[in-house]
């Protein structure tokens, strides 16, 4: 999962045009950077040191510019984690990155990748009819609470504040933060791009932030 | 956990088909129409697989691929003679977000650490084709139930998933296309000795298999056909061009398959949930998709 192939076509799917790309002045002369990601945190870490991109992602995410992490790529964005080791992530969020626990001693253990479809709550209530205001603003903040989302993960981001906490979500007796926000940067542990209209509309969101960033920059 | 209901559809060049035991196809029509009806009816996810797999079909199955995947926004797995690296790249690049492989495992397991490595475990799943043997166990074949490994199915699992598959989507040759149930035997000693998602899939009937693979055979997610093609046939009226392969006489008979009480994926969620069992039940408003 994590195609990134999948990402560009949600991308597409909302109007934004989307290059696949690991070179740095691409990068660095776009409007917005999504970071997917798949596979080991340590190995992507790596891979991002070698290409001399961590401080091309850190810098962006401090000029203002949307930053989106989804899955690994919302982990990589925070200060480290312990798969497979210790390793230093991005460090724009603080907190780390731990394995999902499952209890073994269940008739029937929960298997781990969490794989499937959960629904996506506010850390205030769990009522489906109130509209989340710490969502407003945010690239969920067209979703109804408690909206179904595709995971596929083995890894979950504990952000050390709880203000940058968007949405929690509960894999059996476990409660962890499936997406977060501080300023412009954004992380969903889910995959927008595979949970249907509504993941979809994190999208256009996005878009719409990239839009209305570049109306306010013609301004200027 | 909330229980996954996957649409499953074999293809045969241009065509959706359909099999008793894998085998005996029948044209059923467009792949992309009844893919975008399962995704608009809530299907969790989708799987293609290339009934047929041979090379020289391999790009009309890519661009079926392609089709689906720019309008269907959840998971797609492909599978189906998926041998190397770059045939998984391929798929992917297509559009496809899971493969499933199966012979080049079994000839190589090696390559299920390779692949997962290389593109995530969660993007690989393992087929295990499972015929009950005359000593009550199972083992794993290949080419669709067609030839046998000497493979036991359990540690066939096992050592799949320690070699890094994401999950496993468990066909039981014995029942596929039969409507007769799952094989609940089969499901429960492979999910409970693995710890990664089973997917079942072969041979469910009625309303009532589906719930049971997930009660008693401990499935994580069920794989569903002529269950969910014979409702859809049933609401169609078929205008669809097809391409003279395969049995295409069985489709304009319009004749329903007497052993398999169809139904939708609404009716099934719904069902499921009132057997208790956590599922995610609602149709999706793809209108602004």
């Amino acid at each position: 999962m994590g195609n990134l192939f999948s990402v560009k076509q949600a991308c597409e799917q909302v109007g934004l045009n989307a290059i696949i790309t690991n070179s740095k002045k691409t990068i660095l002369a776009s409007s917005a950077v999504i970071l997917p990601g798949v596979g080991a945190f340590g190995d992507a870490m790596q891979i991002l040191e070698q290409l001399d991109l961590v401080q091309v992602i850190q810098e962006l995410a401090n000029s203002g510019k949307p930053v989106a992490g989804i899955c690994l790529g919302m982990q990589l964005l925070m200060t480290e984690s312990h798969e497979f080791g210790r390793h230093r992530g991005l460090g724009l969020i603080e907190g780390e990155v731990t394995r999902l626990s499952v209890d073994t001693h269940l008739d029937r253990p929960l298997k781990v990748p969490h794989m499937g479809w959960s629904r996506i709550y506010s850390a205030d209530s769990i009522d489906e009819q109130v509209p989340v205001g710490a969502w407003k603003g945010s690239l969920i903040e067209d979703l109804p609470n408690g909206t179904f989302m595709y995971f596929v993960h083995s890894y979950y981001p504990k952000p050390e504040s709880p203000d940058v906490r968007l949405s929690l979500t509960r894999y059996g007796s476990l409660e962890f933060c499936s997406s977060f926000q501080k300023r412009n940067i954004f992380g969903c542990q889910f995959h927008p791009e595979r949970s249907g209209p509504r993941g979809l509309a994190i999208y256009r969101k996005l878009a719409a932030s990239i839009h209305s960033l570049q109306e306010q920059h013609s301004y200027d | 956990m909330n229980v996954r209901v996957i649409a499953r559809l074999d293809i045969k060049g241009p065509n959706l088909v359909k099999g008793i035991h894998l085998e005996g196809l029948r044209v059923l029509g467009k792949p992309e129409r009844f893919a975008r009806h399962y995704y608009e009816q809530g299907a969790d996810e989708l799987v293609y697989m290339d009934a047929v797999a041979s090379l020289y079909q391999r790009n009309s199955l890519l661009d079926i691929v392609t089709r689906t995947s720019r309008e269907i926004f959840i998971p797609l797995t492909v599978g189906g003679g998926i041998r190397s690296l770059d045939d998984i790249n391929q798929v992917l690049r297509a559009g496809a977000d899971k493969v499933s492989l199966n012979t080049a495992a079994i000839q190589n397991p090696e390559f299920i650490k390779e692949a997962a490595r290389r593109f995530g475990s969660s993007t690989i799943v393992i087929s295990i084709e499972a015929i009950r043997q005359p000593d009550g166990r199972y083992q794993a074949y290949t080419n669709n139930g067609r030839e046998s490994t000497g493979f036991d199915a359990v540690e066939w699992a096992m050592r799949v998933a320690e070699s890094g598959a994401g999950e496993i989507l468990l066909t039981s040759v014995d029942r596929e296309g039969t409507g007769k149930g799952f094989d609940l035997e089969l499901t429960s000693a492979i999910a409970g000795a693995v710890p990664i998602p089973v997917i079942a899939a072969g041979g469910a009937g009625k309303l009532s298999h589906v719930a049971e693979v997930v009660q008693q055979g401990r499935a994580d997610a069920v794989c569903l056909a002529s269950m969910l093609h014979y409702n859809l046939l049933r609401s169609l009226s078929s205008k669809d061009d097809f391409s003279g392969e395969g049995n295409v006489e069985y489709l304009k008979n319009q004749r329903g398959f007497s052993k398999v009480e169809d139904s939708a994926l609404p009716e099934i969620k719904t069902y499921l949930i009132k057997s208790g069992i956590p599922c995610r039940a609602e149709t999706l408003d793809t209108s602004r998709a």
